[in-house]
């Protein structure tokens, strides 16, 4: 379509760089709730990756891709209740969701 | 009588010692019965051994009877010991047990109030053992053994009553002066051993005092022109001039008037100053070697170690009985009495031979236990008081003391005819008179049979005669003290008939010949001159005594009659000629210096030397530290100090923030996709 890149590799651009910004959010920000939502993003960066490679793969009619997807969009919703219920209790120990405030596990 | 059995003479007594020594203090009855059971249980031994010997004798043959054994054996060296019976051994074991069991049961008497009644029954014990061992001994060794043994148990005795520090003291003096002696002995003994290679003295041929081994003795020569066999007799005298107390080494003996009189009288009186004659008597084959061989029969020429025994004895006999003169105390003149009289038979021996000295020996210790057992007689009627100058008129108090002790003082004296001590001191001077024999000691012991008349008379008419000078009245003593008295007193005056030329048995028995019942044993040359003389002589001193000091009863405090008419010699006399004095000055000053210097060389030199050492090894052990704390502590402390560092450095990783952690396993995740992306490029 362009020649830049084949649509695959446009895809996959747009998933890295999704995950890139999550990733950086996870790294950087200070508030829980942020790091949270980029650890979402991360996990959608990959669903992305999964669906690319769904619809640009050898049986794009098969249900595969989308069942993944699916999955994925399941267990990232446990995990972030989890991550939630984690972040209320350290918010309840520390009063703070500030993470460079949580230093007790210092070594 | 076998032979073989004779170790049970002193055997028996010494294991009775031994039993007393466990028994308590207040079984005194039990100690008493099984000293005095065991000593009569010695003497019927050796009344057999003794009937044994005579038998023998009148059989023609001599007895001479040996029992040997190898105590110990080093490849061709032989330790020996043993024991003999011949007439010599016989008449000394008889002697010593009766005298000894007479004495051990007055003990029983005069010990009664002291408290330690069954230590002294244990030692009196211990000692008839030692010096019965003596008697018997074939073994210089054994004889040796015997002689130290004799020599404690008279330490022990003399100081008795320990707390007195003068008995103490004098218990000391005689252990060491003795010593001095011992020392010479065993230096002989020695030389002998080495010599002829044997320690018996009689062996069947083989023994130290037989032909042989004598022969080989008399081929060496020592020095000063002495050969090994006069040496080697010199320095036995020596040993035995210390335990019989000849001059010099007689300083011990009036001290040992410390202990109990039964102790001076068997001790010091009878038995142990005997030992020493007895040796010289044991081994006379070696002191006449030389004279014996040269001239070929008995005595008729002389040895240098002869001749310098009758010396020392006669000297000694004079210089004793001159002390004995200035002397208050009643023990301290029969002390001096018996240094004088022993000087008379080692005189008798050096000039007579054994038979004569021997007599003599066997008389003395009769009397002389008498004399002694008669003044703890006196000593315990004066209620302890011992010095002569507060006593007197105890001839009406203690009659049948004063009867047997004027009996045994008679004997001494030598008066004549119906006392022993006439007959043998008239052998010792008629050997002494002898045209062959040497000049001078007839006229010493002459002079002192003079002096010990003339003491003795003091000493008999301060006690007995004039008037009571004490505070309470004295007492006569008991029949178990007076009984034995008599039986002594009887003694001193018929032993005399076994030594009178008409019948000298006692001789004949010695020397193994025959002998019978001759009067005209009185007809020979000079004889009865010498009789006459020694007679006059003694009365002479009895006279001069009883002229001075008769029934006169001085008081305590007033000076003695001699005091009076010659008072530096009597001050030199009473001071004891000041032997002591020089030996204090002299020996023990330098003993005192010595000691010094051994302290000095001790606390400051050897002393220095380890303190030293320790110093030494408080600085090593001071290094040490300082090596251990610095460089060992500091090197180790230090590196764990870095390691600490490092930790914290590295702990600094983990500092409990997430995202931090985050960053590090997104940088390892880069890294590791990095390499394997690279690595799988072609």
């Amino acid at each position: 379509m362009n020649g830049f890149a084949s649509p695959l590799a446009a895809y996959l651009m747009v998933a890295a760089l999704l995950f890139a910004i999550g990733l950086a959010g996870a790294l950087t920000r200070r508030n829980a709730i942020l790091v949270l939502i980029s650890i979402e993003l991360m996990l959608n960066a990959a669903n992305l990756n999964f669906i690319a490679f769904w619809r640009y793969g050898p049986h794009p009619e098969a249900l595969t891709g989308m069942m993944f997807a699916i999955f994925s969009i399941a267990v990232a919703a446990a995990e972030a209740a989890v991550g939630l219920g984690l972040i209320i209790a350290i918010y309840r120990h520390t009063q703070t969701t500030d993470l460079d405030e949580i230093k007790r596990m210092k070594g | 009588m076998v032979a073989r059995d004779l170790w049970l003479i002193p055997a028996v007594p010494i294991v009775a010692a031994g039993l007393i020594a466990l028994l308590k203090q207040p079984m005194r009855r039990l100690s008493a019965w099984l000293a005095i059971g065991s000593l009569s249980f010695s003497l019927l031994l050796s009344l057999a051994a003794f009937a044994h010997v005579v038998a023998g004798w009148i059989n023609g043959n001599a007895v001479r009877e040996v029992v040997n054994l190898t105590w110990i054996q080093v490849g061709v060296s032989r330790v020996e010991l043993g024991w003999i019976l011949d007439p010599l051994s016989a008449v000394m074991l008889v002697m010593v047990t009766f005298v000894g069991l007479l004495i051990f049961i007055y003990s029983t008497g005069y010990m009664e109030q002291d408290e330690n009644f069954t230590r002294f029954f244990c030692f009196l014990s211990l000692f008839a053992g030692a010096m019965l061992g003596v008697v018997i001994s074939n073994s210089m060794l054994m004889l040796f053994m015997g002689w130290e043994l004799v020599g404690l148990t008279s330490y022990l005795l003399i100081g008795f009553w320990y707390q007195k520090p003068a008995a103490a003291a004098a218990a000391k003096k005689a252990f060491i002066t003795t010593r001095v002696g011992d020392i010479f002995f065993l230096l002989g003994i020695v030389w002998l051993f080495a010599q002829t290679g044997t320690l018996l003295f009689y062996n069947h041929g083989s023994g130290s005092m037989e032909g042989l081994a004598l022969a080989g003795l008399l081929s060496q020569h020592a020095a000063f022109g002495l050969t090994a066999a006069g040496a080697i007799g010199l320095l036995i005298f020596a040993g035995a001039a210390g335990k019989s107390g000849q001059f010099p080494l007689h300083v011990w003996l009036p001290d040992a008037m410390e202990g109990p009189t039964p102790v001076s009288a068997l001790i010091h009186a009878a038995t142990m100053v005997a030992a020493g004659v007895f040796l010289i008597a044991r081994v006379y084959p070696l002191m006449a070697a030389g004279a014996l061989l040269t001239n070929g029969s008995g005595l008729a020429g002389t040895t240098t170690a002869l001749i310098v025994v009758t010396w020392v004895g006669a000297g000694t006999a004079v210089f004793a009985a001159l002390i004995a003169v200035g002397q208050n105390d009643i023990k301290r003149i029969l002390a001096y009495s018996t240094v004088s009289q022993l000087g008379y038979m080692m005189a008798g021996l050096g000039l007579g031979g054994v038979a004569v000295g021997m007599f003599h020996l066997i008389t003395h210790a009769f009397f002389k236990s008498l004399l002694f057992l008669g003044a703890g007689s006196v000593i315990h009627g004066c209620h302890e008081e011992q010095d002569v100058r507060r006593m007197g008129g105890l001839k009406a108090d203690m009659p049948l003391t004063f009867v047997t002790y004027a009996i045994g003082m008679l004997a001494l004296c030598g008066f004549p005819i119906f006392f022993s001590g006439f007959w043998s001191k008239d052998g010792i001077l008629e050997a002494a008179h002898q045209p062959d024999a040497i000049k001078g000691p007839f006229y010493l012991l002459v002079f002192g049979a003079l002096l010990t008349a003339f003491y003795m008379t003091r000493q008999v008419s301060y006690v007995f005669f004039g008037t009571w000078r004490g505070h309470k009245p004295a007492h006569e003593s008991p029949r178990v003290m007076t009984v034995p008295l008599a039986i002594l007193a009887f003694f001193a005056m018929a032993l005399g008939l076994i030594g009178t030329p008409a019948w000298p048995w006692f001789r004949a028995f010695l020397e193994g010949r025959a002998a019978g019942f001759d009067w005209r044993g009185f007809a020979e040359p000079g004889l009865m001159a010498l009789m006459l003389t020694s007679s006059a002589v003694v009365f002479l001193g009895l006279g001069l005594g009883w002229w001075l000091y008769g029934s006169k009863s001085p008081s305590p405090e007033a000076p003695d009659v001699l005091e009076k008419d010659a008072p530096w010699i009597w001050a030199a006399l009473r001071d004891r000629l000041y032997v002591d004095e020089l030996y204090g000055v002299t020996v023990i000053a330098f003993y005192a210096w010595w000691a010094r210097v051994a302290d000095w060389l001790d606390r400051r030199v050897w002393g220095g030397i380890v303190a030293a050492v320790a110093k030494l090894f408080a600085l090593w052990a001071q290094l040490n530290r300082l090596l251990d704390v610095y460089w060992v502590d500091g090197s180790f402390d230090k590196a764990c100090e870095e390691l600490s560092i490092g930790g914290g450095l590295i702990a600094r990783a983990q500092n409990g923030r997430v995202q931090i952690y985050l960053r590090i396993l997104a940088l390892a995740v880069v890294v590791l996709a990095a390499i394997l992306i690279w690595s799988a490029r072609p």
